[in-house]
């Protein structure tokens, strides 16, 4: 069975007399490793469903399970608990607490996950490390570069061990070098074997995954494999 | 789910972020409750104080005086409204001392007098006692010795010094064997007694002891003459039959007196009743006092509560992080009630501190005995934590129901 599958996914916000179909019937599966990007224009229901795929909201109607969890029929708690040790959201404006240090905002997951101190240090610098900021460890998130602190929130997101990564515009407020760096480094965690879903509305950005699903109105338009010289163009 | 040091060390973090707000917001419940400890523990001295003077009085004592009391309760000496001044005989005493659980009965006379010596005068009371009158009021002789019984039946020229009227007739020197001169006669001074201090507004120790006999002869003037005496104390047994004893010289009296209840002539004050009575006075007086002051912990504790709203406002972005890394609802809840907690609490011990010294200043000041049970400083501790949490539950409950996604899209 796939990572994630979606079966006539739905999602309405009523505002007044008026309904917004963010979702309008969405199906599609994700198996395990894929590396997937999700394009369309702005009001396409692409944050919606990343929400719906973090555990951060639930679907209005349809079925979604992701590593075996029913979304739809969780209760706060299991849902918190399910974003703890499935998921590792990336976010575009990073999301770090200022007050915390790169080491302490990578071990904030696994303080809600009930590791111990030692090996929460250990996992998290060892993070860090992967993430290439093994000297930075002690930096604040005003002490780092963009880059910088977008790799923390990666390593972060990596802190649960989870079997998927969302990211929603994770270069969307860097620069372009940047970007390619953070997308190399997506890349390699997905060689690595992650499960990686990232939302862009930048087509640069989606022909560096192996696969583009594209949204319009609520509903998925297209779904495909991109060809790999363009995803090494990006890499460039 | 969170384990608790992570918790601790996260309240901790929050509240050093922003040190000033914290320290500001604890003190309104410093304040609060430092006024609490203060005004709690000054009523407390002033109820042992009190206590402590009518104690000084005499243990199991009755006091019968001549006229009746008015109203209820209170000491209020002879407020002579019935009967006339001289209702109370000798043979009233002698009966009395035929009652049962009687230790002993003491009666006495008073006079005003001019007393000199030394080329120095001081106008104390004199009271005009019997041997017995020491053990009825539980008092000691410091220096030299009291008169005897046969002394005072003989109506002897000897007196005993209270503290304050030995040490303004002779201030340098051990009054005695030496002697005073009071209404022309000379007196010889055979003791000086210890102190008592003061009971009320009044020195008990600015007092002059002379046989009985010898007042009513050649002091008290008219009023002092013949068979009657101004005062009779009478001591119980034990505190037990105190009550039974007073209910007894009361209609002993009245026999004697042909009165009938309600139309006395004389008053039986029973010092452990009249004791309680202002006990009670003065605790209610406490409980208002600490009363009023918990007004001001309320206050602080709304200061928490708003220092909270605002705190959960700012940080709400935080929050909504925290719920997407896996906080659940619980553990915002304990985080941000921890905060709002340990801000009533450190607020609590500091006001306790604050208002013990406060308190020691105060009971200093007004010369009352200290009085700070570990139990109050517990409650005063106890409810400043009851403060964070009731204030700080409406706050951090706001913060647990946050919506992650609109959390996460806050600036
Ligand atoms: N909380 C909400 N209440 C009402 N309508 C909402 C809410 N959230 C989203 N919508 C609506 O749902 C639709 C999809 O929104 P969504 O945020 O998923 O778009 P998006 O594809 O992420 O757009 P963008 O690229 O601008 O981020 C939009 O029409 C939006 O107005
Ligand atoms: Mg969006």
């Amino acid at each position: 069975m796939a990572l994630i599958e979606a079966d006539n996914l739905t999602k309405l916000y009523r505002m007044g007399d008026e309904t917004v179909h963010a979702l309008a019937g969405v199906s599609f599966s994700i198996p395990q490793r894929d590396y997937c990007a999700i394009v369309g224009p702005s009001g396409s229901g692409k944050s919606t469903l990343m929400n719906i795929l973090g555990g951060l909201d639930t679907p209005s109607d349809g079925r979604i399970t992701i590593a075996g969890n029913d979304i739809g029929a969780m209760s706060d708690d299991d849902l918190a608990i399910f974003r703890n040790q499935t998921i590792g959201f990336v976010f575009q404006s990073f999301n770090l607490l200022p007050r915390l240090t790169a080491l302490e905002n990578v071990e904030l997951p696994m303080i809600y996950g009930g590791v111990l101190p030692k090996e929460r240090h250990e996992r998290a610098a060892g993070l860090l490390q992967r993430v290439g900021l093994g000297e930075r460890m002690a930096h604040r998130p005003t002490q780092l570069s963009g880059g910088q602190q977008q790799r923390v929130a990666i390593a972060r997101a990596l802190a649960g061990q989870p079997a998927l990564i969302l990211a929603d515009e994770p270069t969307g407020a860097l620069d372009t070098n940047t970007g390619v760096e953070i997308l190399g480094l997506f890349d390699q965690l997905n060689h690595e074997g992650a499960t990686i879903v990232v939302v862009t509305h930048d087509h640069d950005v989606a022909r560096a995954t192996k696969r583009t699903i594209e949204m319009r109105d609520g509903r998925i338009v297209s779904d495909h494999l991109n060809d790999r010289s363009a995803r090494h163009d990006a890499h460039v | 789910m969170m384990r608790t040091s992570d918790l601790v060390a996260s309240a901790g973090r929050a509240l050093r972020a922003n040190p000033m707000r914290s320290a500001l917001t604890a003190l309104g419940v410093i304040i609060g409750v430092a006024s609490v400890v203060a005004m709690v523990a000054l009523g407390s001295g002033a109820q042992a104080q009190v206590e402590r003077s009518i104690a000084s009085l005499g243990s199991n004592l009755l006091i019968v005086v001549p006229g009746a009391m008015r109203g209820g309760g209170g000491v209020r000496g002879q407020a002579g409204a019935g009967g006339g001044w001289d209702s109370l005989t000798m043979d009233d005493a002698e009966a009395i001392t035929q009652l049962e659980n009687v230790a002993v009965v003491a009666p006495s006379q008073r006079a005003r007098a001019q007393v000199i010596a030394n080329g120095l005068n001081w106008n104390p009371e004199v009271n005009g006692v019997t041997p017995d009158f020491l053990i009825a009021r539980d008092w000691e002789v410091a220096r030299g010795r009291m008169f005897d019984e046969t002394e005072e039946r003989q109506a002897r020229r000897i007196v005993v010094l209270g503290r304050t009227v030995a040490d303004n007739l002779f201030p340098n020197m051990d009054p005695v064997g030496q002697s005073v001169r009071m209404n022309g006669g000379t007196y010889e001074v055979i003791g000086v007694l210890e102190s008592k201090g003061q009971s009320g507004f009044q020195d008990q120790d600015d007092i002059v002891l002379a046989p009985l006999t010898t007042v009513k002869r050649r002091i008290a003037g008219r009023r002092g003459r013949g068979d009657t005496v101004s005062q009779i104390s009478v001591k119980a047994e034990s505190e037990q039959v105190l009550n039974r004893l007073q209910e007894d010289v009361e209609n002993l009296l009245r026999q004697r007196h042909r009165t009938r209840e309600g139309e006395d002539d004389f008053t039986v004050q029973n010092l452990s009743s009249i004791s309680e009575t202002m006990a009670q006075t003065t605790g209610v007086f406490t409980a208002l006092l600490g009363g009023i002051s918990a007004v001001s912990l309320l206050v602080g504790g709304i200061g928490i509560m708003n220092i909270m709203l605002v705190s959960v406002t700012e940080r709400t972005r935080e929050i909504g992080l925290r719920k997407a890394l896996g906080a659940r609802q619980s553990d915002i809840l304990h985080q941000f009630g921890l905060e709002a907690v340990t801000l009533s609490v450190a607020g609590g011990i500091i006001g306790l501190v604050i208002g013990v010294a406060g308190a020691w200043g105060m009971t200093t000041l007004f010369n009352l005995p200290l009085v700070v049970s570990p139990l109050n400083a517990g409650l005063a501790i106890a409810f400043s934590g009851l403060v964070g949490v009731v204030f700080g539950a409406y706050p951090a409950w706001r913060a647990a129901k946050l919506d992650p996604i609109e959390a996460l899209r806050r600036e």
